[in-house]
């Protein structure tokens, strides 16, 4: 008898699943277009040339030893990732009231955050605060939030699926039926899954209700740069809702805009009212994150300092970054037109104005399992595709495998095919 | 009005609040004999050979990328990482009923451990199973599962400070008491902050009471390698408790014996009845890690499976291991023996027979205080100090230090 014996199965992570299948499928022709990586135009995974340079540079420098980082982190990461969303000419930070926990990812930068928030936040450890992520969202953020102790997380309307387009009534109306002090998790560009993010004037409308509901803005960042390709324009949101005095958290990712996906390279931006309050948050921060993982990984931190605090290191890396943005825009405009010029039914307008690494076709699921099934082309179960999956080599037989889906299988009410 | 106005101010982490003074002091001959990182005897942290070794052959290995490790972790690694643990010829092993999970470091591996007992163990989201630590342990323990969920995290007796040594009795007889299906925190070997580890007929005692009593087996190895110099005797308890076929966690740690401290590589090897009960765990693992950090960092992983995967390297390790095991066996020698050619009042030779890192001297509070402030040499309140501190230049500073301390200081 084991005492594990009741344990149940859990499911496996739908897009590590879909990335398993992919691998164990045998088409010649087959496409991943499931997990969110970049890709070159040969599909394969790249390590950004000023990535490599600097990991160079680390391993020649006897100076270094691996002695354990602060339990915030590496102090010149942490300054110089809150300086790459706020601004050089941030005001918050010349008021010295931007602090930073440098976290395992996005993922760890959302988890600290959070615990942090459940313990601290509308009350002393008050899990009923209502935590809000958008309908849809990434898969992932319902349950860093459960896990950290909130009891209501709940969908705020965001996708507006007849119109392949923003539900703005839907969003600012439930900004304005939340309760006070709920916590909304906003995404500061390149929403995930749909590629579509509010226009300027669509986010001062939001900052305003928020401000005047007492509403606490959590960005989770983790597309600055691969979305437009400027850094800036990318992290527009976050510094208008820093100038309009929120006091709120981001949690950065690095791991898309430098590849260093498996370094695990976040950042918690704290931006509070001033320093004292920011002092006592960031003692908080230390002893969650001591029973969490102690002290951050040095290896992905140090890559990204140095490169953000080397001039020409960061002009090379935001030219890296802007090779990856620019292949994806090149997809986005190649996919639209080639279905274009299939006449696949519908319209495409979408995959243009997406933004960042994925698009929401509006495939529903039983074109999505066509497409698997029967074209070997591999996409969330939601219609969510990874641009980046997308080459100059498979483009043809993506569009037509799109059209071809389209086309027999509209509404795919019944198994059989013969049946339209 | 800031949101957070009412958040107070956290206290330090006291360990680190000691290395901070210690840094602010101007005194000339201050020593540091807080925080636990091997120093050489230049009084410098050391990258050791092997790893340096290592990480240039991952540099200019242009077959390797940054691509998301599996949740689980590197596969190699975990599976190496826990043949270290368990031997090359682990039963349980070939029986394909050990798994692991790659995680932060020694702290990341509790606290997953613990995280999936606090779900599934002794019933669904039973917060209210005991859970024990000794008394002392290392300041972190009680937290960690505390944050886990647990609420009942107590002590069990461990160090007798008269005797200057374990109290076994003391701890049998939590191990008979305490409620079934406990777990048991235990110290795979050189027990923080006490060095003092059970004898193999202890640990055996300890382990039938246990078998008995159904209490879970929780070690926490932070220093294989480290204390005695030898992988193997270092992980006699953990290999005994499995060969008696108890399902168990071990968190490993490869902070010290690699030197990897801020790479944060850590295994947390889990031992199954079987294969299937294996599967499920693993898979509730995964849900677990996910929230937390997604998956884990790749450098320090990939550092330290190309190491113990590679024969030259394997070897080079663990002569690297070694050097340090021995320079702390030497410093406990050379202490012992000066203060014992000082006079010193008192028993010393608890600085010998105590293992691994560190060495609870038996200073009281006020000794403590006196080393701080009047000498310059920073412990902890405990009197804890970390044998990797003392250096052939700092040796006779220290035996000095501490005889003056204990003769003027009650």
């Amino acid at each position: 008898m084991s005492i594990f014996s009741e344990v149940p199965a859990a499911p496996p992570v739908a897009v590590f699943k879909l990335s398993a299948d992919f691998r164990e499928d045998d088409h010649p022709q087959k496409v991943n277009l499931g997990v969110g990586a970049y890709r070159t135009d040969d599909c394969l995974p790249w390590v950004l040339p000023v990535v490599k340079k600097v990991e160079r540079l680390i391993v020649e420098d006897d100076s270094l030893n691996h002695e354990y980082l602060p339990i915030l982190g590496l102090p010149e990461f942490r300054s110089a990732s809150s300086k790459v969303a706020l601004g050089d000419d941030s005001a918050a930070i010349k008021e010295n009231r931007v602090g930073g926990v440098q976290a395992l990812g996005g993922t760890g930068a959302l988890r600290i955050g959070a615990e942090f928030l459940r313990r601290w936040y509308n009350g002393v450890n008050n899990t009923a605060t209502p935590v809000y992520v958008s309908a849809p969202t990434w898969e992932n953020h319902n349950s860093v939030f459960a896990d950290a102790g909130f009891k209501d997380i709940r969908p705020y309307h965001y996708w507006d699926a007849a119109n392949r387009g923003l539900d703005l009534a839907g969003l600012l109306d439930d900004l304005e039926k939340a309760p006070e002090h709920s916590i909304f998790v906003l995404h500061a560009c390149a929403h995930n899954p749909t590629g579509t993010d509010p226009t300027q004037e669509e986010w001062k409308k939001i900052a305003e209700i928020m401000k005047r509901r007492n509403l606490f803005v959590f960005f989770d960042s983790a597309y600055q740069g691969f979305a437009s390709g400027s850094l800036d324009k990318d992290a527009w949101a976050i510094r208008y809702f820093v100038s309009q005095g929120f006091e709120l958290f981001v949690a950065q990712s690095f791991s898309k805009n430098f590849g260093l996906y498996n370094e695990r390279v976040g950042n918690l931006t704290v931006v509070a009212q001033d320093s004292d309050n920011l002092t006592r948050i960031l003692s908080q921060m230390e002893k969650i994150v001591r029973t969490t993982w102690s002290n951050p990984p040095s290896q992905g931190a140090r890559i990204v300092s140095k490169t953000l605090n080397c001039p020409e290191l960061f002009a090379e890396w935001k030219g890296n970054v802007k090779t990856m943005a620019d292949r994806v825009l090149l997809m986005r405009d190649q996919l639209k037109s080639k279905l274009q010029a299939l006449g696949t039914p519908g319209t495409w307008d979408h995959i243009t104005q997406q933004i960042g690494m994925f698009s929401f076709t509006g495939l529903n699921p039983k074109q999505v399992e066509y497409m698997i099934k029967e074209k070997h082309v591999y996409l969330m179960a939601s219609g969510r595709i990874n641009m980046c999956g997308l080459t100059s080599k498979n483009i043809d037989y993506v569009a037509q495998s799109i059209h071809e889906t389209v086309t027999k299988c509209p509404y795919c009410v019944t198994e059989s095919l013969s049946v339209l | 009005m800031s949101v957070f106005c009412e958040v107070p101010q956290a206290a330090p982490v006291a360990v680190f609040k000691l290395s901070q003074d210690f840094n602010n002091d101007q005194f000339p001959n201050k020593v540091n004999l807080g925080v636990g990182a091997y120093r050489t005897d230049e009084g410098k942290p050391w990258v050791l050979p092997v790893v340096k070794k290592v990480e240039k052959i991952i540099v200019h290995d242009d077959r390797l990328n940054h691509e998301y490790l599996p949740i689980l972790g590197l596969p190699e690694f975990r599976s190496s990482a826990s043949k270290i643990a368990l031997g090359d010829d682990s039963s349980a092993i070939q029986e394909n009923r050990v798994g692991a999970v790659q995680c932060l470091g020694g702290t990341g591996a509790l606290k997953m451990g613990a995280e999936f007992l606090r779900r599934f163990y002794n019933g669904n989201n039973n917060t209210k199973t005991p859970v024990y630590v000794s008394a002392p342990t290392w300041e972190n323990h009680n937290a960690v599962f505390a944050n886990a969920g647990f609420e009942d995290v107590r002590p069990y007796k461990y160090w007798d400070a008269e005797n200057r040594g374990l109290d076994l009795a003391g701890f049998l007889g939590d191990l008979e008491t305490c409620p079934e299906h406990s777990i048991f925190v235990l110290h795979a070997c050189a027990h923080n902050p006490t060095g003092t580890d059970p004898t193999h007929e202890q640990w055996k005692m300890i382990a039938e009471i246990m078998m008995r009593r159904k209490l879970f087996v929780f070690f926490d190895s932070a220093y294989q390698g480290f204390a005695s110099g030898s992988l193997d005797k270092d992980a006699w308890a953990i290999r005994y408790f499995v060969s008696m076929g108890f399902e168990m966690f071990c968190a490993q740690s490869f902070s010290k014996n690699f030197g990897l401290y801020n790479e944060r590589v850590g295994n947390l090897t889990i031992v199954a009845r079987n294969a299937d009960n294996l599967k499920r765990v693993l898979s509730q693992m995964e849900k677990i890690v996910r929230t937390t950090w997604s998956n884990p960092p790749s450098q320090g992983a990939r550092i330290v499976a190309i190491t113990l995967n590679t024969p030259e390297l394997f070897a080079e390790w663990k002569d690297n291991v070694k050097t340090m095991a021995d320079r702390v066996l030497l410093m406990r020698a050379q202490l012992k023996a000066k203060l014992q050619a000082l006079g010193t009042p008192g028993t010393w030779d608890h600085i010998t027979e105590q293992i691994g890192m560190f060495s609870f001297t038996g200073l009281n509070p006020k000794q403590v205080e006196y080393m701080v402030k009047e000498k310059h040499i920073y412990l902890m309140a405990s009197g804890r100090i970390n044998m990797c501190g003392v250096t052939t230049r700092n040796i006779n500073y220290i035996a000095e230090s501490i005889h003056e301390t204990v003769t003027r200081v009650q």
